[in-house]
């Protein structure tokens, strides 16, 4: 196992941000979502902006997102956020409005969404989970599975028959309309400080009133995967991460 | 008297929403309601309002949603396969509780059927025609003026019980021209949106606030489980059908039939009406103004009456049904349908003498 995944952090306290429920919380052992949800509430806190955010959910396991972060929020039809914060930016363009949505409701069901909100240039922030299925419904084939990976939907391995990933924070760098593009991982606590940097720089970005900003994370589906969580750190190292590299595609101060 | 201009219904639309204090307008280009677009691109940027041209009506309909979450007033408007797309979130409107409204200028159909007028959509607006039970008041406006001033209601109805509201019009009443008084209607103090999720520090005590389409089960408040949002839900359309049914008649006091007909139809029934009246038969109107809630009071004062009826619309038989459902057996109803226009094309229209053709037979 390499040094990386083997990393231990000790985190004491939750961030104030964060809503505890009583039943607590609803993931799965081992799921990323919760690690993200935290660098999420971070960022607003650091920056002072929580009380000015609208977040807008999308729906799949990213949408608890807003059961835990104690911002206003928004919920929306699934793959429809992009057109939702549409028009929440555009009636308030001093608010901070980010989606959080997953890879099937971002590129497949919201592909026209995702595409047409970036081409519009529309200066709000769309963050995309990608677990490389799709986790609430049990582990189907998502369009960010990778090539031989094993799904519900894929049983034998996805084949081209299937189709081929979407690199999603690469696609949409050929837009014009946006300005910011990146990819980042919560596997361990350089990436989870690489992400707090790339959230920091989209929310800024988004008030420079420039464009779109887009934000892709990797995060693990230990219980879809059918790994362990630890099994599921070192297949992210080992095959989503050279299938997805990590890092900025896109960090413009204009468009021309 | 009051200046008036000369406009077809489908920039009445936009003539209303303006006097109604609308915001923004989002929409996607289909025949027969592309006035109603393209006046809203002309006149909302110079007013510092908000036009978006959508990818699609379902873009559309969600940009719509969301205005209406941030407690903005927003208007939508689309015709035929449009409505289709746009059924998903009507629902999810419905659930949310979000008050926004959608004209809906009816085409010919099923599918992509003819791009000229019908009343095709009757049972799809006012039965709900998303998914899940929900229903949304529906207006039918028979002219320009009328347009105009029930755009308008639309809103206040919309801001009244927090749901989408339809206005239902067709190519007929849409692309007519006839003068228009644009002057603003106040129809009463409405309750304050302090339930928008505008941002948790421009809420008076600090709390977030959550747009829900999934109420009753997200666990948010109000509603902590999906029985407490049922239970509202069924005091909150019984509510709206005992409160709102609106509707106009013409001498149905003494008449011993009565044409039952909503939009283009009801104003070639009127015509019907004057023209058998003359003849010396007892014929009047009866047009509802809200399709839902249907008004059924009037039908059943009118039942009482032993009047009998013949219901006239622009389709192969949608609010019939309705008429029939209040009448349960106790008196005639007929059915004059669009099988009587008077050329068999898409652009075939029920005239009048066509209509006093059946009156006749039936009296």
């Amino acid at each position: 196992m390499k040094e990386s995944t083997r990393q231990k952090v000790w985190v004491s306290g939750t961030p104030k941000l964060w809503i505890r429920h009583p039943q607590g919380g609803r993931q799965c052992p081992g799921c990323h979502h919760p690690i993200f949800e935290r660098a999420v509430c971070e960022v607003l806190e650091e920056m002072g902006i929580a009380s000015n955010t609208i977040g807008v959910p999308g729906v799949g396991c990213g949408a608890r997102m807003f059961m835990v972060v104690n911002v206003d929020f928004v919920t929306t039809a699934h793959g429809r956020p992009p057109d939702v914060a549409t028009a929440v930016k555009r009636i308030y363009p001093d608010r901070l409005v980010y989606t959080y949505q997953g890879d099937g409701d971002c590129l497949s069901i919201g592909m026209g969404s995702f595409m047409s909100a970036a081409a519009r240039g529309e200066k709000f922030t769309i963050i995309m989970s990608n677990n490389s299925n799709y986790g609430t419904t049990g582990g189907q084939m998502a369009p960010t599975t990778l090539m031989g990976q094993k799904t519900t939907t894929t049983p034998e391995g996805r084949q081209p028959i299937h189709g081929y990933p979407i690199h999603a924070a690469e696609l949409i760098t050929q837009l014009k309309g946006v300005v910011y593009s990146a990819r980042t991982a919560v596997n361990n606590p350089t990436n989870y400080q690489r992400t707090k940097k790339y959230l920091k720089t989209a929310f800024q970005k988004q008030f420079a009133n420039l464009g779109l900003t887009f934000l892709e994370v990797l995060s693990a589906c230990p219980a879809d995967w059918h790994m362990t969580p630890l099994e599921s750190l070192e297949w992210m190292e080992q095959k989503m991460i050279p299938e997805y590299p990590l890092g900025e595609f896109k960090n413009v101060d204009k468009i021309e | 008297m009051a200046e008036r201009i000369f406009v077809q219904a489908n920039e009445a639309v936009g003539w209303g929403a303006l006097s109604a204090d609308c915001m923004c307008f989002f929409g996607y280009p289909i025949t027969p309601q592309n006035e109603i677009t393209e006046w809203f691109a002309r006149e909302l940027p110079k007013r510092g309002k908000i036009f978006v041209q959508a990818q699609c009506e379902t873009a559309a309909i969600n940009m719509l949603y969301g205005a209406a979450s941030v407690g903005v007033r927003a208007i939508t408007s689309t015709s035929g396969p449009g409505w289709g797309l746009m059924q998903e979130t009507m629902s999810n409107g419905a659930n949310a509780e979000v008050p926004f409204v959608v004209v809906l200028v009816q085409r010919g159909g099923p599918g992509a059927g003819t791009t000229q007028h019908a009343q095709m959509d009757y049972i799809s607006t006012t039965k709900g025609g998303g998914q899940g039970g929900y229903k949304t008041p529906v207006l039918a406006p028979a002219s320009v003026q009328e347009t105009h001033d029930l755009v308008q209601y639309a809103f206040y109805i919309a801001d009244k019980h927090r749901t989408p509201v339809i206005v239902l019009t067709d190519a007929i009443v849409g692309q007519t021209a006839e003068p228009l008084e644009v002057k603003k209607l106040d129809f009463g103090p409405l309750p304050p949106k302090d339930w928008a999720a505008i941002g948790s520090k421009y809420h008076k005590d600090g709390k977030r606030v959550g747009i829900s389409c999934a109420q009753g089960w997200s666990g948010q408040p109000p509603y902590f489980t999906y029985q407490s949002f049922l239970e509202h839900l069924n005091k909150k359309y019984p509510l709206i059908e005992e409160t709102e049914q609106k509707y106009e008649t013409w001498q149905t006091d003494d008449a011993k039939l009565i044409c039952v007909a909503y939009g283009y139809t009801a104003r070639v029934c009127l015509e019907a009406a004057m023209m058998a009246r003359r003849e010396g038969l007892k014929v009047g109107v009866i047009r509802p103004i809200t399709l839902w809630p249907f008004p059924s009071n009037i039908i059943k004062e009118k039942i009482a009456q032993k009047a009998r009826f013949l219901v006239v619309e622009d389709s192969l038989g949608q609010m019939v049904e309705d008429v029939k459902c209040v009448v349960q057996g106790k008196t005639d109803v007929h059915f004059l349908g669009m099988l009587a226009r008077h050329q068999p094309g898409a652009g075939g229209m029920i005239f009048p003498d066509r209509v006093l053709q059946e009156v006749k037979k039936l009296l």
